[in-house]
């Protein structure tokens, strides 16, 4: 019998550099996964998390530190490590002149199951995932939602107690996006560990029970969703007004109201403050004096983005859809850093 | 977990690296299958070759001990392997492009399958190619002398050297950035190995500095046995120089393939 312990993956002080050490993807990262829930990996393009993923999942070794993953070290034990995993996410996919189930078929047989194992596990999955009249049907064929789903189908075939999900939503439309959350959740709730990364604030909102948030290789937070959110202790006001003109007029006469730098994008001014109500009532005065009306106003709690700009500095940067491979991503930096 | 029906303990890890070879073989086979287009393009310029050479230079080329066709079709069956195992670059670009061997490191399955299972099923691949093409040199004319079983023999040769080249295309596969930089890189090699050699023309005709590599060099010594082999002419050692020139390139080449496929992430 598999003995788990509390965490099913830990690792301590991981370091990994590209071009001889010019690039830090990651700078002294420790985490530990509990067992059986999603851990949300946050961070933006470039923060590190996927070369942390492909170090647990055996593809990368570290430069320095250590890691186990179901209690085997990632460097010395990587065969055992990889019985334990599966590994999905917009990195790793599937062959494209291969069927639906010709894909799980050969991954199956890859994890050296049984063959009869192998065809009835496969067909269960693809009806499971919605993929049962596309089984026959070369995967080139596949939309993006049924691609991925495809993805993460595979890297199930073996029954993975730890499942790394590299941005498995990356790309996706809302629907394909609800779909895939719900077969995640579906996943842990039969005991399976998620490790999950993601650019998506509302995705690690929605899954993750406890998030680390990572920036230029370095972990900047960790908590659940509900820390990160009450470690801001604050409240985010968002005026709005009929033209950028307005805005950039009331801008400079509010400005001290804001714990931060107030945000001025377009028509919207947005502040952190304390004291909700009693700053709004001030800011609405200074505004009126002005002769200038507004548009719109509303008061709200930190949401995960305001957290990530809090805590770095700069927003979360917008997803993009576009094809990265391994090598442009090893030495890709963030764009508007 | 140990309700899985894995039965590592009752097989031994040989057992189970030759069905991941076999696994990562089919897999790439299918794509024959499902793209039966790429034959086609396969075939196509080593057909233009052979009418190239047979109709269009072929009247002024002399050979003295037999006729044209006879001394170019094996050269060209030579020339067409040996393009042949570019693919092996091309193709593992591609899955490294795309991804797909990102998802096997990933598996607890044989490290060499992935570069075994694609040198095997380019060479089936080879195989098929080499049938086709024979066929084509015999419509036009091709009557070699030698025997079937030598004729045999010359095809193992060719389809082992060849073999043993994809093992250095893998490696640069593995290496380059992409599949069309992997097809870039290969052509410069490829080029003046098949041009400045026995394939088309003898030797002897070429200028004196030119003539030491054309004789030597690896592949014309390879055309130089298949042709000697097919014609049931003599070649002296060439046999054995492209036998040695094929161990020794598999030798030095696949730990780097290898070496690079553990590296390459």
């Amino acid at each position: 019998m598999l003995s788990m312990s509390d965490y099913a993956v830990e690792a301590f002080d991981i370091v990994r550099t590209f071009s001889g050490g010019d690039v830090r993807a990651l700078d002294g990262v420790s985490l530990q996964v509990p067992t059986g829930q999603v851990f949300g990996l946050l961070g933006p393009n470039g923060s590190g998390k996927t070369t942390m993923v492909r170090i647990l999942a055996t593809i990368l070794s570290p430069t320095s530190g250590s890691a186990t993953v179901a209690g085997f070290d990632v460097v010395k034990q990587p065969n055992q490590v990889r019985r334990h995993i599966g590994l999905a996410g917009q990195n790793a996919t599937v062959d494209e002149n291969l069927t639906g189930f010709e894909n799980l078929r050969m991954i199956g047989l890859l994890n050296h199951l049984n063959k009869a194992y192998v065809v009835a596990k496969s067909r269960l999955l693809l009806d499971d995932f919605g993929l049962g009249d596309a089984a026959n049907r070369i995967t080139k064929t596949y939309s993006g939602g049924m691609r991925r789903r495809l993805d993460l189908a595979a890297a199930l075939v073996a029954n993975p107690p730890i499942l790394f999900l590299d941005e498995p939503t990356t790309g996706l439309d809302p629907q394909s996006r609800q779909d895939l959350w719900a077969i995640i959740e579906r996943l842990v709730e039969g005991g399976t560990t998620v490790l999950l990364t993601t650019q998506y604030l509302d995705e690690a909102d929605r899954l993750a029970k406890q998030l680390v948030v990572l920036d230029h290789g370095k972990i900047i937070a960790e908590g659940t969703s509900a820390q990160l959110k009450a470690q801001m202790g604050t409240t985010v006001l968002t005026l709005s007004f009929a033209s950028t003109d307005d805005a950039s007029r009331v801008h400079p006469l509010i400005a001290d109201l804001s714990l931060k730098p107030a945000n001025v994008e377009g028509t919207v001014i947005e502040m952190t403050v304390d004291n909700g109500p009693a700053v709004t009532a001030d800011a609405l005065r200074r505004i009126d004096a002005a002769g200038i009306s507004l548009s719109g106003l509303a008061l709200r709690e930190p949401s995960l983005d305001d957290v990530f700009l809090n805590l770095t500095g700069h927003k979360a940067e917008e997803p993009t859809a576009e094809d990265v491979t391994p090598t442009d991503r090893r030495t890709k930096r963030r764009a508007n850093a | 977990m140990s309700s899985l029906p894995v039965s590592t303990s009752t097989h031994s890890s040989l057992r189970w690296a030759v069905s991941d070879v076999l696994t990562i073989a089919r897999r790439n086979l299918m794509s024959l299958v499902r793209i039966p287009v790429a034959i086609v393009f396969m075939i196509i310029q080593p057909i233009m070759f052979v009418i190239l050479f047979r109709y269009v230079f072929g009247g002024v080329i002399q050979i003295p001990t037999t006729s044209y066709v006879n001394y170019l079709i094996p050269g060209i069956l030579v020339q067409t392997m040996i393009f042949g195992s570019v693919g092996t670059a091309i193709g593992l670009a591609e899955d490294l492009q795309k991804g797909l061997i990102e998802r096997f490191r990933a598996l607890p399955m044989a490290r060499l399958a992935v570069l075994a299972g694609r040198t095997i099923s380019d060479m089936f691949r080879n195989v098929i190619v080499l049938v086709i093409i024979t066929g084509v040199g015999f419509l036009v004319g091709f009557r070699p002398q030698g025997g079937f079983v030598a004729y045999i023999q010359a095809s193992l040769l060719m389809l082992l050297f060849a073999y043993c080249l994809s093992w250095g295309f893998a490696f640069i596969g593995l290496a380059a950035p992409n599949s069309e930089a992997a097809q870039a890189i290969t052509f410069p090699i490829i080029f003046p190995l098949t041009f400045a050699s026995s394939i088309f023309v003898l030797v002897s005709t070429m200028p004196s500095w030119l003539r030491p590599f054309a004789i030597n060099q690896p592949i014309s010594q390879t055309a130089t046995a298949v042709r000697g082999l097919m014609l049931g002419e003599a070649h002296g050692q060439s046999t054995w120089i492209s036998l040695a020139w094929a161990v020794g390139t598999i030798l030095v080449l696949a730990p780097l393939a290898v070496n690079r496929y553990r590296k390459v992430a």
